[in-house]
């Protein structure tokens, strides 16, 4: 379980996050949405540790600050948007600085294992011995993915995971993100925009608006009109079709 | 495997180099009086241009950009500001009374605080603002550039050519005490940063994905400014400035490896450094017979690599 | 908007009056009113007054051109000393030196310009050709540019000994100013003029090539204008001054924190806020260690370094909250 108790952020005089309390629940896809401005990157990021802010964040009960980076990169992994990097790495080396946390640069054969597998789970078989700037965008989110599992830590939260990305790969690194949960027992965090992918894989959501926590809970009592209006200042029609609810706003 | 020949072949080439540095018009009457003399000057030649490869590709790694180097950083303007205070201050006979190890050391001490100042300052912030930080450097360069002048202008003319003398300081008139200072502290810098290479294949990858690989990020940033600092002000010190070598460096050990492991990078850039000031000082020295100072080849050399480098990159 | 403008040429014509009667020989505004000392008057007439004039000049055209690179560049870290035109106007002198060693002034000039406005058309081109992860990186790269331009300076200096009329170039002081010395400077005054019928399309270029062709301004055409101003402002500057580090780039950055870009609107207070800031540093150059004077490239750089990285951070803070 990760625990934020009272996270406020601030640029100059500009409050981004306002007293936020939040507990995201383990083994599970929780959401974090909300419009533009509202804060999620900010607090994925405060949590991930990739920025500093007010508060306190615990995960299973220790905070965050009290952790050594090194075991804390073993609990939990994090991507933000993905830049592109310098250095000319292949596939294959790029996942392996995943088991840095663990083995330093000298990975051992369970190491090695773990790399082939986190390849092999993002469908970059092909493409391990490629160069990360020659590949496609959809696969280039996916290496850098395989690396966050290759990292092989409970907690793992992304930003914005699908940006760019066709509705093909879309689905398909949902799909990885649910399997993680569902049958390896990982906690996923993601901040996304598209309300339907959030509505059909997650769990559980958190909605912030303005800096603020709006409302936290279940997939299902969170997708409702009457809440999505106050999160968004639109209307939305929700329909549940084969079993998930999606909502129609695009008239 | 491929590496370490591309190595060999590097140390291969800096052998017969030194080589012919060292034998090059010797005879049976100038032996005793050159060859001394020579040695001391290829110690001081390896030793700068370990400092300065190793220092760069660092730097680079760091910053994640390629056509940086320490030296824009304003280091070397510092080196001369804080020449001229001293003189300025308590007069050359005070400078000459101080041993120069103790006024190297001082140099070096300054320098490396600045930087470390430098960082406090705009680290102090949020964000990883590396380019702030070192604009700010290149900035105040040129404010202690203009410092320097205007204490220059004031000062006695006798005294200021105790200044002018430094401030061209080259590998002709290396101080033995001051090798032997400098080669004990960069081979203490070597020994270290040979043992963190692995961290700095991570660091290569940018803030984020150090952090999320569990590297204190902003910490392990400052440990390596100090390092570079501290290369930097030694040989600047020892000889002074070489602008565009770290960057002429770096980028040839990158091409040349191809590859990301520090552990390669780090001693290519070393060799290469080695080979280039060697044979520059070979050309100076021998075929134009100083008709010209290497810094000022180095930097024409390493300006249109630079150029070409970042027309071919077409980013940065 | 006129008042700033009235409060910047009252605070010239303040300093200009005090500047105009300080040095090495007493002169108080009674002795000119007498006429009594044939020698103070000439001394005003020869040394004093062409002083304050070049000084004036200088301060105006300098930084209505760095606010034309800026606007070109569309970054506000770029000037002549930061986008190379500065060293690309050096080695120009240098050329014209060796390859015509009785060229006149005006000989110099033209060459000098060539190279600039040549020298900083390419590094408008290679700007262009890649793409740059932060705008900080652009003065960088400029100044990386303009060190290897330094260094081709300084090697064929070295080879043909003129290195002692480099730092000549690198050191501007308006010492030398006397009649008959600085006259060439008048120069900047059309070119004022030129930049303030064009400002509007400056402003225009400024948001990029298709922004303007679709405003119908013809692009290329302007940016060639406008360099060809600053080249020609850069050298004349260089030849008959020396280089003056800074005022290019604060002052348009400052006044634009007031005034915003739009250069029609602000290119009148931009070209007064420069003169009026050359004119306080040379002021505070014969003061200082009087009666002995620094030169006016230390002071406006020891001034300009310190408010530029004012600039930067206060900047990069807006920004965040923005």
């Amino acid at each position: 379980m990760i625990q934020g108790e009272h996270i406020t952020k601030s640029y100059q005089d500009v409050k981004v996050l306002k007293d936020v309390n939040v507990i995201i629940p383990e083994g599970k896809i929780t959401s974090l949405i909300g419009s533009n401005g509202a804060g999620k990157s900010t607090l994925l990021s405060i949590i991930s540790r990739l920025i500093k802010g007010e508060g306190k964040v615990s995960i299973d009960g220790i905070s965050t600050a009290a952790y050594q980076p090194e075991e804390l990169a073993r609990k939990l992994a994090t991507l933000r948007q993905i830049i592109n990097i310098q250095v000319r790495l292949t596939v294959k080396e790029l996942v392996s600085f995943g088991r840095y946390p663990y083995s330093k640069s000298k990975l051992n054969n369970q190491d090695k294992e773990i790399v082939g597998s986190a390849i092999r789970y993002m469908e970059l078989e092909h493409q391990s011995g490629h160069f990360i700037d020659q590949l496609s965008g959809g696969e280039r989110q996916r290496a850098f993915i395989a690396m966050i599992i290759a990292q092989d830590t409970d907690y793992i939260l992304l930003d914005e995971p699908l940006n760019n990305l066709d509705m093909k790969h879309s689905v398909q690194i949902m799909k990885l993100l649910r399997s993680l949960v569902d049958n390896h027992g990982k906690t996923v965090v993601l901040v996304i925009h598209d309300i339907n992918f959030a509505s059909c894989y997650s769990d559980y959501m958190i909605v912030l608006k303005n800096g603020e926590l709006l409302k936290a809970g279940g997939t299902e009592d969170i997708i409702i009109p009457e809440l999505l209006h106050e999160a968004y200042d639109m209307e939305f029609d929700i329909r549940e079709i084969a079993g998930n609810k999606i909502c129609l706003y695009y008239k | 495997m491929l590496l370490r020949r591309k190595l060999l072949i590097m140390g291969v080439l800096l052998l017969l180099f030194a080589l012919l540095f060292l034998l090059w018009g010797l005879n049976a009457d100038n032996w005793d009086y050159n060859l001394p003399r020579r040695i001391r000057k290829l110690a001081a030649i390896f030793m700068t241009g370990g400092c300065i490869g190793f220092s760069a590709v660092i730097f680079q790694t760091i910053t994640n950009n390629r056509i940086l180097t320490p030296s824009v950083m304003g280091l070397d303007s510092l080196y001369m500001f804080v020449q001229t205070i001293v003189v300025f201050i308590f007069g050359s006979r005070q400078l000459a009374a101080v041993t120069a190890v103790s006024d190297f050391m001082i140099s070096v001490g300054i320098m490396v605080g600045f930087s470390l100042l430098l960082f406090q300052i705009v680290f102090a912030g949020e964000g990883r603002k590396l380019l702030a930080v070192i604009l700010t450097g290149m900035i105040l360069g040129g404010l202690f550039e203009s410092l320097s002048t205007f204490m220059q202008v004031i000062i006695d003319p006798n005294e200021f050519l105790i200044i002018q003398d430094r401030m061209f300081a080259s590998f002709n008139n290396v101080n033995t005490s001051l090798l032997n200072v400098s080669a004990i502290i960069s081979v203490l810098v070597f020994a270290y940063g040979y043992r963190q290479t692995g961290q700095l294949d991570v660091l290569s990858l940018g803030g984020d994905i150090s952090v999320n690989l569990g590297i204190p990020y902003n910490r392990a940033v400052k440990k390596y400014m100090f390092l570079i600092a501290v290369l930097i002000s030694v040989s600047t010190a020892l000889v002074g400035p070489i602008t565009f070598l770290g960057l002429l460096t770096a980028n040839l050990s990158r091409q040349l490896m191809k590859t990301y492991k520090h552990s390669y990078l780090l001693s290519s850039a070393i060799l290469i450094s080695a080979i280039a000031l060697t044979f520059g000082q070979f050309i100076v020295e021998r075929i134009l017979k100083f008709d010209t100072t290497i810094s000022v080849i180095i930097n024409f050399i390493g300006g249109i690599y630079f150029i070409w480098l970042l027309l071919k990159e077409g980013k940065l | 908007m006129k008042k700033t403008a009235l409060f910047l040429l009252l605070g010239i014509l303040a300093a200009g009056s005090f500047s105009l009667f300080i040095g090495v020989k007493d002169i108080s505004p009674l002795d000119l009113l007498h006429a009594a000392d044939e020698e103070k008057v000439q001394v005003f007439l020869i040394s004093r007054i062409p002083r304050l004039i070049s000084i004036l000049c200088v301060g105006m055209s300098m930084s209505v051109a760095g606010v034309i690179m800026q606007q070109i560049a569309g970054n506000k870290f770029i000037s002549p000393s930061t986008g190379s035109t500065t060293d690309w106007a050096k080695l120009g002198i240098l050329t014209a030196i060796l390859f015509f060693p009785g060229a006149s002034t005006g000989m110099k000039i033209v060459i000098s310009c060539l190279f600039a406005f040549g020298g900083t058309l390419l590094f408008m081109r290679l700007l262009k050709m890649i793409q740059l992860k932060d705008t900080v990186l652009i003065p960088l790269v400029g100044i990386m540019f303009g060190n290897v331009i330094n260094s081709l300076t300084t090697y064929i200096a070295y080879k043909y000994d003129l290195i002692q009329n480099i730092s000549s170039w690198l050191q501007g002081s308006f010492t030398m100013v006397l009649k008959g010395r600085y006259e060439l400077l008048y120069m900047g005054i059309p070119l004022l003029f030129t930049a303030a019928v064009y400002a509007n399309k400056f402003t225009i270029v400024s948001m990029g090539r298709d922004f303007s062709k679709n405003l119908g301004i013809k692009y290329n055409l302007t940016v060639n204008l406008g360099l060809i101003i600053v080249s020609v402002i850069t050298s004349v500057v260089i030849v008959t001054i020396g280089s003056i580090p800074f005022i290019g780039l604060i002052i348009p950055n400052i006044v634009s924190l007031y005034r915003g870009d739009n250069l029609r609107g602000n290119i009148l207070e931009m070209s007064l806020a420069g003169g009026l800031f050359l004119l306080l540093c040379d002021i505070i150059s014969r003061l200082i260690i009087y009666p002995f004077e620094i030169p006016i490239s230390v002071t406006a750089g020891i001034i300009g370094s310190v408010v530029f990285l004012y600039l930067l951070f206060g900047r990069r803070k807006h920004h965040a909250s923005a």
